[in-house]
């Protein structure tokens, strides 16, 4: 497969799971303000900035700015709307490698999102406009599972999606437990129950967290569920799977000698969550730990570039 | 018992309301205005849809192309650059006999072409014989001296070429132009085939229209045809300018039909005179690259060196014989409209025969006698410059002002080997879905030629068509659309 073309494909991924995270959680967020106490809607809206590490120089009180901020604005390119078109711009260099159906759903999705303003969506239901990019974006996946071969670059597509995933629920865990220090065996403080639920459905946790520890919110519970858990699709442990088999296929399927490194890389993280206990990582400081995961990530990601995608000719003529 | 009036303007059912005939030939009545027998089933058919009907498929067709992102890029629009090409939804019909001189005189022609070439850029006998004066070769912009003794893979020059026909009042095909360097369009004429599928499927199965869809496989065996002897599996590309194309969206669509890689410039290198391409795997090398960039783009150190597109060292690859280009480098100066006046020359001196298919009339303003008339014609001509395509640079007489001609007259004066003139050709119009009715618009017929083993020619085309009424003009830059072809079995 083309270096380029595994870029691509990588990026598409990455940029329609951002996509798709950014609308999840202003959802959520929206949702939550029906419930709001005249104090809560500001940090809430704060920490959705910071979670998505945009700078908030924006008015955290005004809804309406900063909902469209964070979709429709093409000047932030973490707005829905401009991942969405990266997304596609991306498929589109690669179109041939993609299935068709796979192309036109993800060019349907832009459609629609690009098709929509903010007054229209603001004035009927906000809801039905997010709803849209998750279903959208998970059409995408399944589409993708479905037509698409499980070669080369399939599993780039996979490698993409997860490294996405970690790094946004990494983020977004470690700004929850900061700022609601609540003690991590009892159940939270009620003031704070509806932001924890509001964390949870950030991840589409909450209903599978309710099936394993009950519906008490306990934040070593859910600090354990969307780190450790190997069957929960958002848990950062589930994450790390999947990229490390991805990585070994494609090694595998391209023989390249170099390919050990970042193996390693991806077997160290994986290891690390498959052995860790939640007792220890929370002794150890969660903050700490989740920022490690996400070097570890960085690391991953510089070593799919330098093996598989900006190598020096030099090195590769040599063999 | 009622006289029939055949004298009087025939007036047509609904939805045929608005369709008028005039001098030009029409694809589908003949001058009393019935409908020619290979249309009748396509006539009923549309007298008993309801125009909400096929406005309704009218309206799934366009969304299937964008769906499909099938669009094209317009040039200095920075508003909504992707536009869909606009599909005309009702078929163009040609019976198997039409069809078959089509073949028969493309076939020939494009022969006779191929051999020009491999003279003009080896012993030049053609010239020496006085046949082609030497001095339109040498004064032709695509001339490229680089290719002067090298030998291409097979002696082919010319492996994928479109060459546009019109036909003539009186119902006569005849070439208006040849497409010898990177023709365009093949995928609009595939593309819309589905559509059509979709959209008629029972009048398309009852009709026995011949299929095309296997163009791509035939395309990717005319380029297996050019790899090097030696190399038994041979890694063939499409290079693309990239996404910012006009015919982007035809690239991919072409790569994924022959299951080739699609690759841009900055994917390939050079390393002692072998062309690699840069995979997850390492490098790998190419054998033979289908290009879709224009020669003075393929490689900066021959040519323009500001280009970003083309692959440093690929001509020298190239010429060392370790890499095959279709088509090969300097084919533009047989489609140089001064040389296309000399076709039909050319094909007698070749082949020893007459061309089945005729060339328009065409008067070369480099000669006195002849510029001297086409100046005081202006206004009945039509001028072209020799070294455009895309229907730019053109003066269409009839329908210019005093201005234009006078700008044509002191251009033509500057550079008189710069331009020909023809007359202005009554294009034939087929019938065409507007706004709710049909009605007639001039079109012509791209068909697509394969020169491999031997020549293949898949049986349609695309036909393009001058949407805005009374124009002329087909090229999708200047208004156009384009519409199903079927050719007929029987």
């Amino acid at each position: 497969m083309l270096s380029r073309v595994a870029e691509n494909l990588y990026w598409m991924s990455r940029y329609l799971e951002r996509a798709e995270h950014t609308a999840r959680l202003i959802d959520v967020h929206l949702n939550l303000m029906l419930d709001q106490s005249p104090t809560s809607a500001v940090p809430r809206w704060g920490r959705l900035l910071a979670s998505l590490q945009i700078p908030s120089t924006a008015d955290v009180g005004d809804v309406y700015g900063l909902t469209q901020k964070l979709t429709f604005d093409l000047s932030n390119h973490n707005s829905i709307v401009a991942c969405i078109a990266a997304a596609r711009e991306n498929a589109r260099q690669v179109r041939e490698q993609i299935s068709s159906e796979m192309w036109e759903q993800l060019n349907r999705l832009f459609l629609q999102v690009k098709g929509a303003s903010m007054d229209t969506i603001w004035n009927a239901q906000p809801h039905e406009f997010f709803h849209i990019v998750k279903e959208g974006s998970h059409l995408f996946q399944g589409i993708t599972d479905s037509t698409m071969s499980h070669g080369e670059g399939w599993h780039f597509i996979q490698v993409g999606r997860f490294i996405e995933r970690i790094c946004a629920t990494a983020a977004l865990m470690d700004l929850y437990f900061s700022q609601f220090p609540d003690s991590q065996d009892q159940s939270v403080a009620a003031r704070n129950y509806l932001e924890w639920v509001g964390f949870l459905k950030s991840c589409t946790a909450f209903e599978a967290y309710c099936k394993i520890y009950t519906a008490s919110l306990r934040p070593g519970s859910m600090a354990e569920f969307l780190l450790l858990n190997p069957e929960f699709p958002r848990s950062i442990r589930f994450a790390a799977d999947m990229i490390q088999a991805a990585l070994h296929a494609i090694a595998e399927s391209t023989g390249t000698r170099e390919a050990g490194r970042v193996n390693r890389l991806a077997g160290r993280l994986r290891a690390a969550l498959s052995f860790g206990q939640i007792d220890e990582i929370m002794a150890g400081g969660l903050h700490a730990y989740l920022e490690d995961i996400q070097r570890q990530c960085a690391q991953i990601h510089t070593a799919i570039y330098q093996i598989y995608i900006t190598y020096p000719i030099e090195s590769a003529l040599a063999l | 018992m009622a006289i029939l009036d055949t004298s009087a303007q025939h007036v047509f059912k609904p939805p045929f309301t608005h369709y008028g005939l005039d001098a030009a030939y029409d694809e589908m009545f003949d001058a009393e205005g019935m409908p020619r027998p290979h249309y009748q089933a396509l006539y009923q058919r549309l007298l008993e849809l309801p125009a909400e009907e096929l406005r309704r498929r009218q309206q799934a067709a366009d969304l299937s192309f964008l769906h499909q992102g099938i669009t094209f890029t317009v040039y200095g629009n920075e508003e909504g650059t992707e536009r869909i090409f606009p599909y005309d939804l009702l078929p163009r019909i040609l019976t198997s006999g039409e069809w078959e001189t089509i073949e028969r005189g493309l076939t020939q022609r494009i022969t006779a072409l191929n051999l020009f070439l491999k003279d003009i850029y080896h012993e030049g006998r053609i010239l020496a014989a006085g046949v082609v004066p030497r001095e339109l070769i040498y004064s032709c912009r695509h001339f490229c001296r680089q290719m002067r003794g090298l030998h291409v893979p097979r002696g082919i020059y010319i492996s994928v070429v479109g060459t546009d026909l019109v036909r003539l009042a009186d119902g006569r095909f005849v070439v208006l132009e040849d497409n010898l360097r990177v023709p365009s369009g093949v995928s609009y004429m595939l593309a819309n085939r589905q559509v059509m599928k979709r959209v008629f499927p029972r009048l398309f199965s009852n009709y026995g229209v011949r299929p095309i869809d296997h163009y791509g496989q035939a395309l990717l065996a005319t380029l297996r045809a050019l790899a090097p002897a030696q190399r038994p599996d041979p890694t063939i590309v499409l290079l693309t300018p990239g996404v910012y194309n006009s015919a982007y969206f035809e690239h991919t669509f072409l790569a994924r039909q022959m299951g080739i890689e699609l690759v841009e410039g900055r994917d390939l290198l050079v390393h002692d005179n072998l062309v690699y391409m840069r995979t997850t795997a390492g490098l790998r090398r190419v054998d033979v690259i289908y290009r879709r960039v224009d020669d003075d783009f393929l490689d900066p150190l021959t040519f323009r060196p500001d280009s970003f597109l083309g692959v440093a060292g690929l001509v020298n690859a190239y010429r060392a014989g370790n890499v095959a280009l279709a088509n090969a480098i300097g084919t533009g100066i047989a489609d140089d409209k001064a040389i296309y006046a000399y076709v039909p020359t050319i094909i007698r001196y070749y082949l020893g025969e007459e061309p089945i298919l005729p060339n328009v009339e065409t008067y070369l303003l480099t000669d006195a006698s002849q510029r001297r008339y086409v100046l005081e014609h202006l206004d009945e001509l039509v001028v072209k410059a020799v070294g455009e395509s895309g229907g730019y640079g053109m003066l269409i007489g009839p329908h210019s002002t005093a201005g234009q001609r006078e700008e044509f007259r002191q251009r033509i004066l500057a550079n008189p080997r710069n331009y020909i003139a023809q007359p202005t050709l009554m294009l034939s119009r087929a019938p065409c879905f507007i706004d709710g009715q049909v009605e007639a618009r001039h079109v012509d017929l791209r068909p697509y030629i394969l020169y491999g083993d031997r020549i293949t020619i898949v049986p349609g085309g695309l036909t393009r068509v001058a949407l805005r009424r009374g124009s002329l003009v087909v090229n999708s830059s200047q208004g156009g659309g384009s519409k199903d072809t079927w050719v007929l079995y029987e």
